[in-house]
């Protein structure tokens, strides 16, 4: 093959329409779902380690959840959340679930109901068991203050939440009788994916105020969160997705919406990694196209 | 009018379906899948379905947000207190707060906008103050304290070379980088050399964030093309 037609053939690819791209990345995405296979989940020692740390808690042990996202980060944070209420189900956990953004315990009860049989009420029902609500689990609702918030609950729970999401006072819900500031809960679990969150979280209630935290994050904030975990101020991180998956597999959830689209996520970077490679001999081999060059001359 | 035939045939396809949808699984749903394909449309080129589904999303997004901030914030922080607190510390304490926060909007208005640089340099001060002893313990002394680590680690009695070599790389990412932002000597010999090497740790961390980022979007994809699959067309469970 001559080297001009092989530099035009690489020049085309370079000028390759976008919606091409578009396309092939929403048939990876789209296809894995009407496939019946899944990927071998990988644990990492990140995910691991938080889910130790979970196995530690005897029962009866309170668990903080601070459900800092709102719908758009669902995708990669719902699961986490419906894995770990499941797991606190599971094992006696009572929770107590806040939020530092507006729709964050409105998340909370979608997961919640989720997980459960039948409708969030003042008792729910799963696997057999019976939980009250104000024994064994509350939602204190919304708060505005962001990390203020958190300094606040170091001194008092009641004087951050004086109510909870329904409107009943703390005072009177016998789950947060005994809880006065973070020496009460025996863990945290972060679910976050931005400010205020779980950086917030660690630097407030982890290093001020002694309290253990594990986290799950959105990708994009993983990265920022790791040097926690790696100098200790952090339990474990589920990052994204794929922590997601993890931690369903190893909670036991069946057909959770992490694991399940682990193909998904498998085949659409597959689909990238392929296309930077192929963009780059394109680059390397043809040369940049006409177009690219033009830029230069503005 | 420059309507073609292949457009008109979407249209028509696209509101029966939505017309059924509606009628099968109710608006929310249908809404929901309507906007998402309307927002995916762009991918196509933009669109008169694109920029209304935009607006849209800007406005609710706008008018939930005002909605949110006066009742959290000014109702039931400052109006709600100040209607019920008695007069004392508190009270006081919260007025110059509502004060402070009626400066800030005089930023509206260009001939009095210096009274706004009040209130901000109250919330300049007391952030920087309030924060710096949490960035200094969290961010700072403990990053700084896990840096200082073994060069080689043993379990049980022998080398464990996957820490041994995860605390060489560390440590010696952690010298080079900050050689790179080290500019008060220029950057030359093996100090260019060790800058250089900083460099490009810095840069496999910034491709690491970008992956997480690549990853974090795929997510959200998935995520949509999961409800349209389930949630709207039923087609898997």
């Amino acid at each position: 093959m001559a080297k001009g037609t092989q530099g035009g053939f690489w020049q085309r690819l370079m000028a390759i329409d976008r919606r091409v791209i578009f396309l092939a990345v929403g048939i990876a995405v789209s296809a894995p779902f009407f496939l019946p296979i899944s990927p071998k989940i990988h644990i990492t020692p990140e995910v691991e380690s938080l889910y130790n740390a979970l196995k530690e808690l005897p029962a009866g042990s309170k668990v903080l959840f601070p459900f800092d996202y709102d719908p758009p980060s669902a995708p990669e944070l719902q699961p986490m959340a419906v894995a770990a209420i499941t797991y606190c189900l599971e094992n006696d956990l009572k929770m107590v679930i806040m939020g530092l953004w507006p729709q964050g315990p409105q998340q909370a009860n979608l997961a919640l109901a989720s997980v459960i049989e039948g409708e969030v009420g003042d008792v729910i029902t799963y696997n057999g068991k019976t939980f009250k609500y104000g024994i064994d689990w509350v939602n204190l609702g919304f708060q505005e203050g962001r990390e203020f918030v958190i300094q606040r609950m170091g001194s008092s729970f009641a004087a951050a939440f004086p109510r909870d999401y329904r409107g009943t006072p703390v005072d009177e819900l016998d789950l947060m009788r005994g809880v006065t500031n973070f020496n009460n809960v025996d863990f945290v679990f972060s679910l976050s994916s931005g400010y205020p969150g779980t950086i917030e979280w660690v630097q407030l209630a982890g290093d001020r105020f002694h309290a253990r935290i594990g986290a799950g994050n959105t990708a994009v904030q993983a990265p920022m969160v790791y040097p926690y975990y790696r100098a200790g101020q952090l339990t474990g991180i589920l990052g994204g997705m794929k922590g997601a998956a993890e931690f369903e597999v190893l909670v036991g959830v069946k057909g959770g919406f992490g694991t399940r689209a682990m193909l998904s996520q498998t085949f659409s970077h597959a689909i990238i990694i392929f296309f930077i490679i192929v963009g780059n001999i394109a680059f390397f081999v043809g040369g940049r196209p006409s177009r690219l060059k033009g830029t230069e001359e503005v | 009018m420059n309507i073609r035939l292949p457009a008109i045939i979407v249209l028509i396809i696209s509101a029966v379906l939505f017309a059924l949808s509606w009628n099968s699984y109710g608006l929310a749903v249908t809404l929901g899948a309507f906007f998402t394909l309307g927002i995916f449309s762009f991918l196509y080129k933009d669109n008169p379905f694109y920029k209304f589904c935009e607006s849209v999303f800007v406005g609710v997004s706008a008018g939930y947000w005002f909605v949110q901030l006066y009742y959290q914030n000014l109702l039931a922080k400052l109006i709600d207190t100040l209607g019920t607190a008695s007069f004392g510390w508190i009270w006081i304490a919260y007025l110059l707060a509502g004060i402070f926060g009626f400066m800030m909007l005089m930023r509206l208005a260009p001939k009095i906008g210096w009274i706004s640089r009040w209130p901000l340099a109250v919330i300049v001060g007391a952030t920087a103050g309030l924060w710096f002893i949490t960035y200094l313990q969290s961010n700072a002394m403990r990053q700084l304290e896990n840096t200082i680590m073994p060069i080689q680690v043993f379990t049980g009695g022998v080398l464990d070379w996957y820490q041994t070599i995860g605390n060489i790389v560390v440590a010696f990412g952690t010298v080079t980088g900050v050689v790179y932002f080290f500019f008060s000597k220029e950057h030359k010999g093996a100090f260019g050399g060790a800058a250089k090497i900083g460099i490009w740790f810095l840069m496999i961390t910034f491709g690491a964030s970008f992956g997480y980022t690549v990853m974090s979007r795929m997510s959200l994809l998935i995520g949509r093309v999961d409800f349209l699959f389930s949630d709207w067309l039923r087609l898997v469970q």
